[in-house]
């Protein structure tokens, strides 16, 4: 009882808690659940704490050891409370790498493809090709029943991001897809094969070029979202270290797929044609980092999955792996070496920063304190702000006529 | 037949009020539904008379041929959990019934009454007594209701057991699929399988669910979960087959002590709030509904507790809210995300060629 409001509270409550010589014939449960607990020796409704043994993530920095301390809370035996999701792993994260690095160089695509970089227009389109047709065949692979993947467009609900991002995936891969075909149409084998099957391709051959940038800038309207539906994905579960930085997250996902979009695309092209992958990609960095520094320690215990176990240590190498790639994109990005192990290095920091964050969700689904905490401190943040309201108008009553009972 | 969306109460639309959460007091209507539906029904578990028989999951088993599972959730496999008489563990895609078993002791001043159970003799404080002999209340509520806790007094193992300095007992609750108002695995669910029934339940469709998985971490209860054989999810359809064809769903109809009451949902709210209000009458002071408040973060359950404890002592989520709740400010924050690319991007190519 340290604020006035909660004494307020309780000498509200005061008239009528007082003996009235009706009591109950036991103990009066004083305690909140009138003292009951588990039975038995050690009560096992408080979760074993597994994480500490053999150093695990605590080791490596005092960073964890300073973070929430411990809280009492209850639980069924420890057992978690909503259910881990089944997505596969690392199919899921991959994804969503896959998706934020082709949603970007699908944009970069498009972009180069009018201002006179003919390199780097080709390597983000193929890389955009690439990266749209592989992630349509994870999460047609993660799917329970993949025969059903059609399944996925015979309804539209905004309120499913999984719905939205079909009709998002299906048009952007088959766009991105199709820029690559008419890229590959370049290459001479190519052509000649293609020429084997469609006779009259030499015919609309000059057509070729405006039907690929057509089809580029077409998919580059879709790239943006590719790159951030994947975390409304997750963040809309009840998943708690996915829910809580709902905010946040998108720009995680954005910034980190500009980092790998960029970073890929610096790689495959020759540096005089590549300063705005340089650009992009370390632009992304900033933005990841900044965004990831929020999830990790603005959410209270729900932040605490970030730093803890096998997320806390991909999250970690993430972050080395992003570090370096952008201070040897900003220092050797100029050189073809430079621009190489940058842009590896930045895409290798991506699909970590991925991982990492898909490996805290599944931990913060596990352990019942990260659902079950929260919901307590929002329930009493409710009831201190009613208790707050209430006060006022009980404050008023007790001075009109029921002063005198008080007693401290 | 009406033509009936699978998709769950949109983002936009004239009364966007209360169409993510909150209390909607048509909540067919709501997924359109003609104003002719039947009533929306539920299931009332009222966990003061459980006695933790299980006939609830036998029933269930039986009637929907649910495949046997482990305490974890393996299926074909028989397993002990160790930890009480508990090995169905938890809700699951082969278990759609699930009894709780917790034992609970606490300390107690010596000497123990000899008459009765702490409460038993107050009378100001509840709402339903004879105001010239309660006693005379008593008996009758006795007579006319195995609900009532008078009446269940002298043997009932949540309360009457008692050492020398402490007291046992046993909480029991037979958790089952809540059917929210505003259900998270509706919301997300990406092809429809997942559907309101026309008695406002929630049903998945087993001829369209294509296994994505999404429901099961988007439900705030962990209820629905998937068959990993079998690729698609499962939960409790609240008897779908058996309601369509007038019948109550077959837990309510195996369970011997009443805990778990079906019935048209308004009349068992009003049920439990009677019920609440005699318990509290007795003196039973940790008694509480759970799920019953339409203002909470899921719109209220269709299928609700009364309680004896905190609701995460049972495995329950104290405060749950539907995901969907905030998913305007996620799509914000991901248009706002692909913005910045593009624009990022753009003003990336502008400038000195290099």
């Amino acid at each position: 009882m340290t604020g006035p409001s909660n004494d307020g509270h309780d000498n509200g409550r005061a008239p009528s808690s007082g003996p009235t010589g009706n009591e109950p014939a036991g103990p009066a449960p004083v305690t909140p659940g009138a003292g009951w607990h588990r039975a038995g020796g050690t009560d096992l409704t408080k979760p074993r704490r597994k994480r500490r043994k053999g150093g695990g993530g605590w080791g490596s920095g005092n960073r964890e050891a300073a973070m929430v301390p411990e809280a009492e809370f209850s639980s069924y035996y420890g057992r978690q409370i909503i259910k881990t999701p089944t997505w596969k792993n690392p199919e899921v994260p991959i994804y969503f790498f896959l998706g934020g690095a082709a949603g970007t160089s699908s944009v970069i695509a498009a972009l180069a493809e009018f201002t006179g970089r003919p390199k780097l227009a080709r390597n983000a389109e193929y890389a955009a090709g690439v990266g749209a047709l592989a992630s349509v065949v994870l999460l047609i692979d993660d799917l329970g029943r993949p025969e059903r993947f059609l399944h996925m467009l015979r309804v539209f609900k905004v309120t499913s991001p999984l719905s939205v991002g079909s009709y998002i995936l299906s048009p952007f891969s088959a766009l991105t897809s199709a820029a690559a075909a008419f890229r590959l149409l370049d290459l001479a084998p190519v052509a000649g094969l293609a020429t084997k099957v469609v006779p009259f391709l030499p015919k609309v051959a000059g057509s070729i070029p405006v039907l690929r940038k057509a089809s580029a800038v077409g998919a580059a309207a879709f790239g943006g979202p590719m790159a951030t539906y994947t975390a409304v994905l997750i963040a809309n579960t009840a998943v708690p270290s996915w829910h809580a930085p709902y905010d946040e997250l998108p720009f995680v996902f954005a910034g980190s797929a500009m980092a790998a979009g960029g970073g890929i695309t610096m790689a495959l092209t020759p540096v005089d044609e590549a300063g705005p992958s340089r650009k992009v990609a370390l632009t992304g960095v900033a933005v990841e980092l900044a965004a990831m520094h929020r999830v990790e320690n603005g959410h209270g215990i729900v932040s605490e999955p970030y730093h803890l176990g096998k997320a806390g240590k991909l999250l970690r190498a993430a972050k080395a792996a992003t570090v370096s790639g952008a201070g040897i994109t900003a220092l050797a990005g100029r050189t073809r070496a430079g621009s190489v192990v940058g842009g590896v290095l930045l895409a290798t920091g991506s699909l970590l920063t991925r991982m990492g964050v898909f490996e805290a969700g599944m931990a913060s689904a596990k352990d019942p304190k990260y659902t079950v905490i929260p919901q307590r401190e929002r329930i009493a943040a409710r009831e201190a702000a009613r208790g707050a309201t209430a006060d006022g108008t009980e404050g008023n009553a007790v001075e009109a006529g029921e002063a005198s009972t008080i007693t401290r | 037949m009406t033509a009936v969306s699978s998709a769950s109460p949109g983002l936009e639309g004239p009364e966007s009020k209360n169409r993510l959460f909150g209390p909607l007091p048509d909540v067919q209507g709501e997924a359109g539904y003609e104003a002719d539906h039947p009533a929306r029904v539920g299931f009332f578990t009222d966990t003061s008379v459980c006695i933790g028989c299980k006939a609830c999951e036998v029933a269930c088993k039986e009637w929907n041929t649910l495949p046997m599972d482990d305490s974890q959730g393996k299926k074909d496999a028989m397993g002990l959990s160790g930890m009480s008489y508990d090995n169905t563990g938890m809700l699951g895609a082969n278990s759609w019934r699930h009894v709780a078993f917790i034992e609970q002791s606490r300390a107690v001043d010596l000497p123990m009454p000899a008459f009765g159970r702490p409460g038993d003799d107050r009378t100001d404080a509840g709402l339903p007594v004879n105001p010239v002999s309660p006693q005379a209340d008593s008996v009758l509520n006795a007579q006319t209701s195995v609900l009532n806790a008078e009446a269940l007094s002298e043997f009932d193992p949540q309360t009457g057991q008692s050492g020398a300095d402490k007291q046992i007992r046993w909480l029991m609750s037979s958790d089952v699929c809540k059917h929210c108002t505003h259900a998270g695995c509706l919301d997300v669910c990406p092809t429809g399988a997942l559907f309101r029934s026309e008695f406002g339940t929630v049903v998945v469709q087993q001829d369209i669910c294509n296994g994505c998985g999404y429901c099961v971490p988007a439900c705030p209860y962990g209820v629905i979960d998937k068959r990993e054989d079998d690729g698609r999810v499962f939960k409790c359809t609240m008897c779908y087959d058996r309601l369509t064809d007038g019948l109550q769903p077959a837990c309510a109809t195996a369970c011997p002590t009443q805990s778990i009451q079906f019935g048209d949902l308004d009349e068992l709210q009003a049920r439990a709030d009677a019920r609440l209000a005699t318990l509290k009458g007795q003196g039973v002071e940790t008694a509480r509904l759970y799920g019953r408040d339409e203002d909470d973060g899921v719109g209220g359950n269709g299928a609700f507790f009364l309680l004896l404890d905190e609701p995460e002592v049972y495995g329950l989520p104290p405060d749950p809210i539907v995901t969907t709740r905030d998913l305007p400010s996620m799509w914000k924050a991901a248009a706002a995300g692909a913005a910045m690319i593009v624009g990022v991007v753009a003003s990336a190519f502008v400038g000195r060629k290099r």
